[in-house]
């Protein structure tokens, strides 16, 4: 670890704070209605837009009609998303002449992928997607799957602020409101600023470059071995071209971050130079990454009357932040003690450590921020594999996303995600003291209690369930690329990357087969519309009680007391769930590593 | 409900065209305006001719030449193809090919352990960059073969380092490509080492 290393991680985090309260208080009152500095423009445009669409804007929806609308809304979208893959090769914008995304069940699988906010890719997006796919279809759910995320985190909160009231909100209005004044203004200033580090924005053909040094390789036959003369001799072929992946990169870099998407134009994702090209683009995509979930913390604040409350969750998480990255700092730093020869030592001709699938220009520190921030939200963007992490460096984002993404989270998610912990958090706090629970004056109760479990339970439960299944049956093992315990962590990992609607990968797991095609699918889509409608339900419970003024007995959620207890019950629900798992995947690995052992 | 449905219908519809396509194309527009060098993917052209582009690194074997990292795209550097190696820390086919590429590395460079960017594969797979360390294990090689004195080509290759950007993002890094281009144009000896 160098401290230049963390000059650039606290740099990061002091950004972050900084934009925590302008962002919050600008979403406070985009979904409050109230005048911003942008609505002469986009006031007509939302207007037009209920008025083809026929929404009332006044009408206020409860919890019920909320969750209707968003799963029409949701099913609609990724329908039409399947249709555009399948019928790729008949639109326009298709200079690689590519076909249908095919077999059928991975255009399922990304569909519902791309729906859920998750962006697990079992494609090669260079390899696989037109430029129409790519804007229309997967670009296009990048942002609406983030607004409804907002959308859903803002009525859980007006479910919290309001008194006695039968409704939290009109879906449409907050999905249009999301999209058009918190997503878009942002993102065409931003994958402009991307641009000007390099990141390609262009809708031409590949380019073909002549190589310097022309190379030769061995020759692949039909049958996809490589070939051999009747010699015996390899038959070989000259490189003497590359062929450049090209396309309109910018404008859905910044919104896969944004929106803590995370799904790569290309395969390498952020780590492709023409996706990531320079430290400052780094920085943007991390920066766009934590925007919205750590102002979201200030709107919850805001919108509910207690700022502080809101400063108090934002700690939590800041220091679930800083445990993480550190630890995945630390090992990477350490690098890997079984190659010999080699100089893994920080210097100032080098950073040293891990260098396995990362950038030089990236280095250690900003790698392992990355994998750190991507899976602290339900990002999933990657800048190295995490595949080829040490086993403690690679632990460190499969363990955040088994907190269930809560870490400033993705966008919405992990607001209404980190308010599932705060209610039982302040039900854990009720029954020390023997009282019944309030929370912001409302009491928290039975039924509430109920649906925060169900949300904390269906989680591991499909990950487990899934990833047993994977782990006894062939389709499940004959994927696996990384023997020994890597292997059970890279399907532990495809599991609870897609049921917490993450998306990054142990990216040498082969996913493209029926099996992880549709159990993935099915897991993500559990993932996400599973959590949402019990915590709706909270919602629209908590919106019907009426106020309790705080009195001498209620635990005050604006304390240091209170940020400690929240990490306590994130930690507690989220890691002894799975600490087994953990110990037999990457704990055992990490054990197996430092006694020599290689598989 | 029914009217719900109606909505979803069009609501898809509607701002598909406008955040699916507008939006990309506006991006489009302005960035071919702003920065069109950029926008198409800093490509090298010489005579007409497309070389590469400063983003992509490509593969070098002679001994002329500054190498670049071991790359998991496609047969190496295939920019249509990005990837890393997905090999995880303690799979032998890892070691094994690290093993292998320190004892060449290290036959030009006896007892000079190899910096690691050396010897890993990046995660695209076209990284165009190498570390300063591993260009400095490097020089000694190219200068003999390229009968130049190591003091001039450390001042190319310093030419072609790029350092932290704004003084603190990033790390220190040489862009391969750039580097043998003038290579060959300044120390144009490569042609003979190549037909050893």
């Amino acid at each position: 670890m160098t401290a230049n290393g963390w000059l650039q991680i606290t740099f990061f985090l002091v950004l972050i704070f900084a934009v925590t309260k302008p962002m919050g208080v600008f979403m406070a009152h985009v979904f409050s209605r109230e005048r911003t500095f942008m609505d002469p423009v986009l006031r007509p445009m939302e207007r037009l837009l209920y008025h083809i669409t026929g929404v009332d804007e006044n009408h206020e929806m409860r919890w019920t009609e909320y969750a209707v609308s968003m799963l029409l809304f949701s099913v609609v979208s990724m329908l039409l998303l399947y249709l555009i893959e399948r019928l790729q090769g008949f639109l326009p914008f298709n200079p690689q002449q590519l076909g249908a995304v095919s077999p059928p069940h991975l255009a399922f699988n990304t569909a519902a992928s791309f729906t859920t906010n998750t962006n697990w890719q079992n494609y090669s997006g260079e390899a696989t997607m037109s430029y129409f796919t790519q804007m229309a279809g997967l670009a296009y759910h990048n942002f609406v799957s983030a607004a409804v995320g907002i959308a859903l985190a803002i009525a859980f909160i007006r479910g919290i602020a309001r008194r006695q009231m039968e409704t939290i909100g009109n879906f449409w209005v907050d999905l249009v409101r999301s999209c058009l004044w918190v997503l878009l203004p942002f993102c065409i200033v931003g994958a402009l600023l991307l641009v000007s580090q390099g990141v390609v924005q262009n809708l031409r053909p590949y380019d073909k470059a002549a190589l310097v040094e022309p190379f030769q390789v061995q020759k692949v036959g039909p049958d996809g071995k490589p070939m051999v003369g009747p010699d015996g001799k390899p038959v070989m072929d000259t490189v003497a071209e590359q062929t450049i992946a090209q396309g309109p990169v910018a404008s859905q870099e910044i919104i896969k971050e944004f929106g803590t998407n995370g799904g790569g134009f290309f395969n390498a994702n952020s780590a492709h130079p023409f996706e990531n090209p320079t430290p400052f683009s780094n920085l943007i995509e991390l920066f766009s990454i934590f925007t919205i979930g750590a102002g979201l913390t200030y709107t919850l604040g805001r919108m509910t009357g207690s700022e502080r409350h809101g400063w108090a969750v934002w700690a939590a998480m800041a220091i679930l932040f800083l445990a993480g990255v550190t630890a995945a700092y630390w090992a990477e730093a350490h690098g890997n003690p079984l190659l010999p020869g080699v100089d893994q030592r920080a210097g100032a001709l080098q950073p040293g450590g891990n260098m396995e699938g990362k950038e030089v220009r990236l280095g250690i520190a900003n790698s392992s921020l990355f994998a750190t921030v991507t899976t602290d939200a339900s990002c999933g963007a990657i800048n190295g594999w995490h595949d080829s992490y040490t086993p403690l460096g690679g632990m460190v984002p499969l363990v955040n996303i088994m907190l269930s993404e809560v870490i400033f989270g993705g966008v919405g998610a992990g607001m209404y995600g980190i308010l599932i912990y705060v209610v039982l958090a302040v039900f854990i706090a009720g029954l020390m003291v023997g009282r019944t629970p309030e929370y912001l004056g409302k009491k928290i109760e039975a039924y509430d209690v109920k649906m925060a479990m169900l949300v904390a339970l269906v989680f591991p439960l499909v990950i487990l369930i899934f990833t047993g299944i994977s782990v006894v049956k062939g389709f499940g093992t004959s994927s696996i690329s990384n023997p020994g315990p890597h292997g059970l962590t890279q399907i532990l990992y495809a599991f609870t990357s897609q049921a917490g609607n993450n998306g990054s990968a142990f990216g040498g797991l082969t996913g493209n087969t029926p099996w992880y095609n549709t159990s993935g699918g099915i897991t993500m889509l559990v993932g996400r519309f599973f959590m949402i409608i019990p915590m709706l339900g909270i919602a629209g419970n908590l919106a019907r009680k009426k106020y309790v003024p705080p009195s001498l007995g209620t635990f005050p959620v604006t304390t240091p007391l209170f940020t400690v207890l929240l990490m306590g019950v994130i930690l507690i629900v989220g890691a002894l769930t799975f600490f087994p798992a953990l110990s037999l995947g990457p704990i055992l690995e990490h054990l197996l590593m430092s006694a020599g052992k290689v598989f | 409900m029914k009217k719900n449905v109606v909505t979803a219908v069009l609501m898809t519809l509607v701002t598909t065209v406008l955040l699916g396509i507008i939006y990309p194309l506006v991006v489009t527009g302005i960035a071919r305006v702003l920065f069109p060098h950029k926008a198409d993917g800093q490509l090298i052209v010489v005579n007409g001719k497309v070389l590469g582009s400063r983003l992509i690194g490509q593969a070098f074997s002679g001994p002329g030449y500054f190498h670049s990292r071991p790359s998991a795209a496609g047969n190496g550097y295939d920019a249509s193809n990005s990837n890393g190696s997905q090999l995880g820390p303690t799979n032998r086919q890892l070691i094994d090919r690290v093993k292998g590429d320190v004892a060449t590395l290290q036959a030009e460079n006896p007892n000079v352990p190899v910096p690691i960017d050396l010897v890993t594969a990046s995660a695209s797979g076209l990284d165009p960059h190498i570390t300063p360390a591993a260009a400095a294990f490097q020089l000694p090689r190219v200068a003999k073969v390229r009968g130049t004195n190591e003091g001039d080509l450390r001042s190319l290759v310093a030419k072609h380092t790029e350092g932290r950007q704004f003084g603190f993002l990033g790390e220190s890094r040489v862009n391969v490509l750039e580097l043998n281009l003038e290579l060959d144009e300044k120390f144009p000896a490569q042609r003979h080492a190549r037909a050893e």
